[in-house]
């Protein structure tokens, strides 16, 4: 008997642990350990943060889902990982550390045959000064409690203008290395659409903030669609509704300071500019969540498994080639760890060969750019292929992976709500196929312009309602969830 | 400025991008265009994950 032990229980490791239990979970064990005792249906924390849902809308216990499974749910943090065993134990294990109330601190080693970290990100707020609802003066809509959160500060400020006043409101990325830039570019549009609906909109300066050398960009170096008898590129588009909502913009930006009512931020042009608010949301920046490595005799073997940011390294291409040399083939396959082949990582948690987005950087040698994205899909995809590989090694007693879900090779779709109403709503949907654009196969714009497109509508809204829905009936487990496309 | 301003301050910003026409404003929100749009979005989207799975 097998065990696979997954550290977390987001989108990537439920979705691991919801395939491996129904292809191997009579016969194998599989332990989630997850620090967060609920499950979070992230894209609709943005509704979260404008009052139009409720935390218990977007969550659900995972302890009270696995019951019904076969398998055993941790809630407990991954704290390091020892691949080689140690002097005392000869299987490879996690060191794990409880979270739960009645448990929390104590520590235990968790033996593996095989182990997926799809820990997510670090959400790095003290990577600037004054960044965060914690310790500084932003809000965030990053987890569920920080969009209840954003949402009570957002709705004083409504309070404010119903009564005449003027307002200032900032969204955008808070740091010069951030992704994630799609979140931020619902939530700017949310509020604009919040803000028109109580009436206050035209006492209301919108502004967004991001470290994109042109709006549009979303960390993927940006997106050309085919419309209205043009190959257009996503700024365009991005720009007009940002005109349309009558919001400003500053871009190729890095925050560096948040003060209360005050963001300080350099330019790439290596100047620095100060911006008044009275309410931002910023996004922070990801990192890995901190995990160390060991080897059998105790040493420390952090930096051959993880990347400086964290990260874990897989099968991508990690030399360092200057951005005309970056290719799709650079990208991971199979998201097995070269060292250990009992060993993945999916998701955030996958430590990307390069950004994206080319890397740019100020005369103060400030790097302002957007580090890569790993959307929704794609990392539900690289869960499933890693859970199928598994799969197949323990049923054939191999250590290679048998299936593949390389960014360069997988579309994602994106569905960024700008209004939510069941007549008056409108989102963008945005398909891009590969998201790491691959040139060698499509030499003009680097993706399949067919199988790429962006509009916007009340087609969009119905279709960001439908997923609310339908994903978090399929991560519930419901019957028939595993027809239901990842 | 002045206080007789009679023209517009050109080269800004929001100059430049394209703005929707009412006609275009009208048809995101129009519901039987809209419902044809959900079902070409859904078609669409099918095709992205048939040209992902490996």
């Amino acid at each position: 008997m097998a065990r696979v032990v997954i550290l977390g229980a987001g989108i990537s490791g439920h979705t691991a642990a919801r395939y491996l239990n129904k292809w191997i979970g009579k016969n194998h064990e599989i332990v989630v350990v997850s620090p967060n005792a609920k499950w979070n249906w992230i894209p609709s924390n943005i509704w979260v943060g404008v009052g139009q849902m409720t935390e218990q809308q977007v969550t659900f216990d995972l302890a009270e889902v696995y019951s019904k499974t076969h398998v055993d749910f941790l809630q407990a943090k991954g704290v390091s990982i020892h691949p080689e065993g140690s002097a005392t134990i000869a299987k490879p294990y996690v060191t794990i550390e409880y979270t739960r109330a009645d448990k929390a601190g104590q520590q235990e080693n968790i033996e593996y045959d095989y182990l997926i970290n799809a820990t997510g990100p670090k959400l790095n707020f003290n990577a600037t000064e004054g960044l965060g609802p914690e310790h500084g003066h932003s809000v965030s809509v990053c987890t569920a409690q920080h969009a209840l959160e954003a949402n009570q500060k957002l709705q004083e400020q409504i309070d404010a203008l119903r009564k005449g006043e003027h307002r200032t409101l900032v969204v955008g990325t808070g740091h010069g290395m951030c992704t994630c830039q799609g979140a931020a570019f619902e939530y700017i549009y949310n509020v604009d659409h919040i803000l028109r609906e109580a009436g206050v909109r035209d006492k209301a300066r919108i502004v967004w903030i991001s470290n994109e050398y042109e709006l549009g960009d979303f960390g993927m170096g940006g997106v050309n669609i085919k419309r209205g008898g043009y190959i257009t590129n996503g700024k365009t588009f991005a720009e007009s509704l940002m005109v349309e909502r009558g919001i400003e913009w500053i871009i190729r930006a890095h925050v560096k300071k948040v003060e209360a009512g005050k963001l300080l931020y350099e330019l790439l042009d290596g100047t620095f500019h100060e911006l008044e608010f009275d309410f931002t949301m910023l996004i922070p920046p990801f990192a890995g969540v901190g995990l160390k490595a060991f080897s059998k005799s105790e040493e420390d073997i952090t930096s051959q498994l993880f990347a400086p940011n964290g990260f874990m390294k897989v099968d991508a291409d990690y030399t360092a080639r200057p951005f005309a040399e970056w290719s799709a083939k650079d990208w991971p396959r199979t998201y097995q760890s070269p060292v250990h082949k009992n060993l993945f990582a999916v998701g955030i948690a996958f430590a990307p060969p390069h950004p994206i987005s080319k890397v740019m950087k100020s005369p103060n040698d400030t790097q302002i750019s957007p580090t890569p994205p790993r959307t929704g899909m794609p990392s539900a995809a690289m869960a499933k292929a890693v859970a199928e590989s598994i799969r197949d090694m323990i049923n054939s007693g191999s250590d290679k992976p048998t299936h593949t879900a390389s960014m360069s090779e997988m579309g994602a779709a994106c569905v960024a709500s700008t209004g939510s109403h069941l007549f008056r709503g409108t989102a963008a949907t945005m398909t891009v196929f590969p998201v790491v654009p691959d040139y060698e196969k499509y030499p003009d714009y680097g993706r399949d312009m067919d199988l790429t497109f962006g509009e916007i509508g009340l087609a969009g809204h119905w279709m960001k309602s439908l997923l609310h829905y339908t994903f978090i009936y399929q991560a519930k487990m419901k019957p028939g969830w595993s027809i239901l496309p990842d | 400025m002045t206080e007789n301003a009679t023209n517009r301050e050109p080269y800004q910003q929001a100059y430049y991008p394209p703005v929707p026409t009412g006609f275009t404003r009208y048809m995101r929100t129009s519901v039987w265009w809209q419902l044809w749009r959900f079902i070409v979005i859904n078609w669409k989207m099918l095709k992205l994950l048939a040209n992902s799975h490996h």
